[in-house]
């Protein structure tokens, strides 16, 4: 596209007068936007960029579990059983904060604060009881860290999400904090809420995925 | 939905002026830029002085110079130290924030906190991982790799620091490539389309994609390998049932498309220097740009012919032998296009040039050999020998290394406001050239004949040529004086480059020399035409003409 015979004229010539003239238009018509560096919001995109490079690394767990899964077999007397009503409930319980999560953006961004305010607790009241369920089946699991490796791959599995979800209730517990009245989360400014709501909805899918592997399959 | 620029949060008088700028939480992708810039140079020296630790080594079969430990700890700074806190930062975080927010029209990057907050994550890393030298039980041992079970019956301090000092410039690395993408796609210059930008946006956009897909999967793996040190978990350990294949498999996920991320932003910066000091355009701009994504895609998929001896079945082999050939493709676009680029320009064969195009010769050289070490006969002959270390060096210090420099000498004056030295500049690049070849070549030799890698001492019948590489190196080593003397000198006497002494087209010399802070006094200059050297450039005085006043012949 740049490689023009020398000696004749421009071939882009014409098309590129009209958006040079279009260039002043638009400064004019945004005094106080290019010039002192105004952009485009890239936060949220940004964020999803970072979940992205984040689920990358669940998917190298779950690509080394899935491995050691069908080249290493286990010591005689253990096995991959595991208990499976409360990691259903806890699945369920998940799924269910994604959905409280969404009423609480939607009435903030109808503007009734409080609502929003209460739908927070409410994902984080689940939240909470994800990772309770999540320590009362450790403690009565048959196995510890060092088990085998089955146990480890295991403990690193659902730790590391652990870990998430823990990031994610403090991160709601924030926004639930700024979006008080005259917080700095509002109907118009809802960044803070989005961006824990993106995350949130990243940690209960990785979830799904998760169950699926080391549960079900 | 627009917000403010970030700089506007930041009352006046908290950033410092002055040189203090550099050593402080600077939000200037200019300031930025040269921070890494600086600190990438200061951990040269010292990955180069390791360096010369091991060819002094190697100047004789038996362990003389050091003790055998010694010799292991220092292989393994100089591999970590020259890849993550050299080759990555210098050639991604300093070039690329120094020059992509000028490409896309805007005044910064899109997170300045967060770029500053990724460079700042890069001076304690590197202290950690030098300091690590000197405590009880001394450095890593294992190699830049650090297989297990190798690492797993080092020293475990030593190892232990090695995985935190990785994790946090992989963090450093992850938060720069997020902030390169969001600039390179949401904050272009309205205008702006993307088949417009400089090719080095291009490169920097595939690399960061690279990083942020492939270095989260080294840091969750460096992480499992620290359970396996820390907590004797068994993932990697084969005597409590773990598997080292999957490490590899893990590791090397990263570490292939570590490779591109090395040298696909230095094919980025070649194709910068090249137009302007050919007096050319870029040849074939859109074949660049696709050879650049297929690079991407193929990047990903190529890992395991790094592991063709850990008992890879044959379908894998297969699998992973084609497509590692298939990289040659987009790569020899590449290099024809560059070729075609030089073919009957007007060559001023002035520093950044002569560094560009030793950079083409080193790097066919060593992607001949790296399509040979593709081929599964092949590479279980070569497999763990010094030609693997020849061929990695022509492609890494060859290539990039030699970009770097050709882009120092580029962009000195715009920098600084002065020009570099070309006298010093040729004889450093003479240096380097010939250094670099007596090094590494005989290295290749070495490797067929058998030569193992990592091992500190070797055949007698070897020892001539290890002390032919050995003078090498000492070459390469006396070559960066002429260097220093010339980037330090050139500071403070140096010839006053004016704003665009290349007459360049590119946006970053639309401003003056050095920018100011944000970038360009008024509107940012719209250039849809990068690379528009030729006829048009007689008609237009390039000191006065700015932004779209270039490519009108001057008739505007």
């Amino acid at each position: 596209m740049t490689s023009f015979a020398p000696g004749s004229p421009n071939p882009a010539g014409a098309p590129l007068t009209s958006t040079a003239a279009e260039a002043p238009q638009a400064a004019q018509s945004h005094p106080t936007g290019d010039d002192h560096g105004g952009h485009v919001d890239a936060r949220l995109f940004g964020l999803a960029t970072f979940l992205v490079a984040d689920g990358m690394t669940f998917a190298g767990f779950f690509a080394a579990y899935l491995t050691f899964r069908s080249v290493n077999p286990l010591p005689a007397g253990s096995n991959y059983e595991l208990e499976l009503i409360l990691p259903t409930i806890n699945t369920a319980l998940l799924l269910i904060s994604s959905v409280t999560f969404h009423r609480a953006g939607s009435n903030l961004r109808s503007g009734n604060r409080s609502a929003c305010r209460s739908w927070l607790l409410g994902t984080v009241a689940l939240g909470v009881a994800f990772l309770a369920g999540q320590m009362v089946e450790y403690f009565n699991l048959p196995f510890g860290l060092t088990d085998n490796l089955f146990a480890s791959t295991f403990y690193a599995l659902t730790g590391f999400h652990g870990l998430h979800v823990t990031l994610g209730v403090i991160c709601i517990l924030i926004v639930w904090w700024q979006a008080r009245q005259g917080g700095r989360i509002s109907h118009e400014e809802h960044f803070g809420l989005e961006a824990a709501e993106l995350y949130w909805h990243f940690v209960d899918g990785i979830w799904v995925v998760l169950y699926g592997i080391l549960y079900l399959l | 939905m627009t917000v403010a620029s970030p700089t506007d949060f930041e009352p006046k008088g908290l950033q410092p002026e002055g040189w203090l700028k550099y050593f402080s939480f600077s939000l200037d992708h200019k300031v930025i830029g040269l921070q890494y810039l600086v600190t990438g140079f200061i951990f040269y020296f010292i990955g180069g002085a390791l360096a010369g630790v091991i060819r002094m080594e190697l100047t004789s079969p038996i362990s003389d110079f050091v003790s055998r430990e010694t010799y292991n700890e220092v292989l393994t700074l100089h591999g970590t130290v020259m890849i993550f806190l050299w080759i990555v930062p210098v050639v991604n975080g300093a070039f690329g924030n120094y020059l992509i927010p000028f490409y896309v029209g805007a005044r910064d990057m899109a997170f300045p906190r967060l770029n500053a907050v990724a460079f700042w994550l890069i001076p304690p890393a590197g202290i950690l991982l030098i300091a690590s030298y000197f405590i009880a039980g001394g450095a890593a041992q294992s190699g830049w790799t650090a297989y297990p079970p190798l690492s797993l019956t080092t020293p475990a301090i030593g190892q232990v620091i090695w995985i935190l000092s990785v994790l946090l410039l992989g963090g450093s690395s992850i938060f720069g490539g997020i902030n390169f993408i969001a600039t390179i796609l949401k904050l272009r210059r309205p205008g702006l389309k993307l088949m417009q930008l400089p090719m080095y946006c291009w490169a920097m956009l595939g690399t960061s994609i690279l990083v942020v897909l492939s270095t989260p999967v080294l840091a969750g793996t460096l992480i499992l390998l620290s359970f396996d040190i820390i907590a004797h978990t068994g993932f990697f350990n084969p005597a409590l049932g773990g598997n080292v294949v999957v490490y590899q498999h893990l590791f090397w996920f990263y570490s292939h498309p570590a490779v591109y991320i090395m040298v696909l932003p230095a094919f980025g910066l070649v194709s910068e220097i090249l137009p302007v000091h050919a007096r050319k355009p870029l040849f074939g701009y859109t074949t660049m740009v696709y050879s650049i994504l297929a690079i991407v895609v193929l990047g990903l998929i190529v890992w395991a012919h790094h592991m063709f001896t850990s008992g890879t079945p044959p379908w894998m082999r297969l699998f992973f032998t084609i497509a590692t050939s298939f990289i040659a493709v987009p790569t020899g676009i590449k290099f024809f296009n560059w070729l075609a680029t030089l073919w009957g320009g007007k060559l001023a064969l002035n520093s950044a040039m002569l560094f560009s195009c030793g950079f083409i010769i080193n790097f066919v050289f060593g992607g001949i050999t790296g399509v040979a070490l593709a081929q599964v006969p092949f590479d279980i002959h070569v497999h763990d020998t010094y030609f693997v270390v020849g061929h990695f060096h022509y492609i890494v210090y060859g290539g990039t290394v030699f970009v770097i420099f050709a882009s120092v000498y580029h962009w000195y004056p715009k920098f600084t406001g002065r020009l570099l030295n070309e006298d010093l500049g040729r004889l450093h690049f003479l240096l380097t050239f010939i250094g670099f070849n007596l090094c590494f070549t005989p290295q290749h030799w070495l490797g067929l004949n058998g030569m193992p890698r990592r091992v500190a001492e070797y055949d007698p019948s070897f020892t001539t040529l290890n002390q032919v590489s050995s003078v090498g190196a000492l070459l390469m080593a006396i070559s960066t004086l002429p260097f220093l003397i010339n980037v330090i000198w050139s500071a403070y006497a140096g010839q006053i480059a004016g704003d665009n002494p290349w007459n360049a087209l590119t946006p970053e010399w639309l401003t003056a020399s050095p920018p100011p802070v944000e970038n360009w006094l008024g509107e940012a200059p719209l250039v849809t035409h990068p690379y528009d050297y030729g006829i048009p450039e007689g008609k237009i005085d390039l000191r006065v003409a700015s932004g779209a006043d270039l490519w009108f012949g001057g008739k505007r």
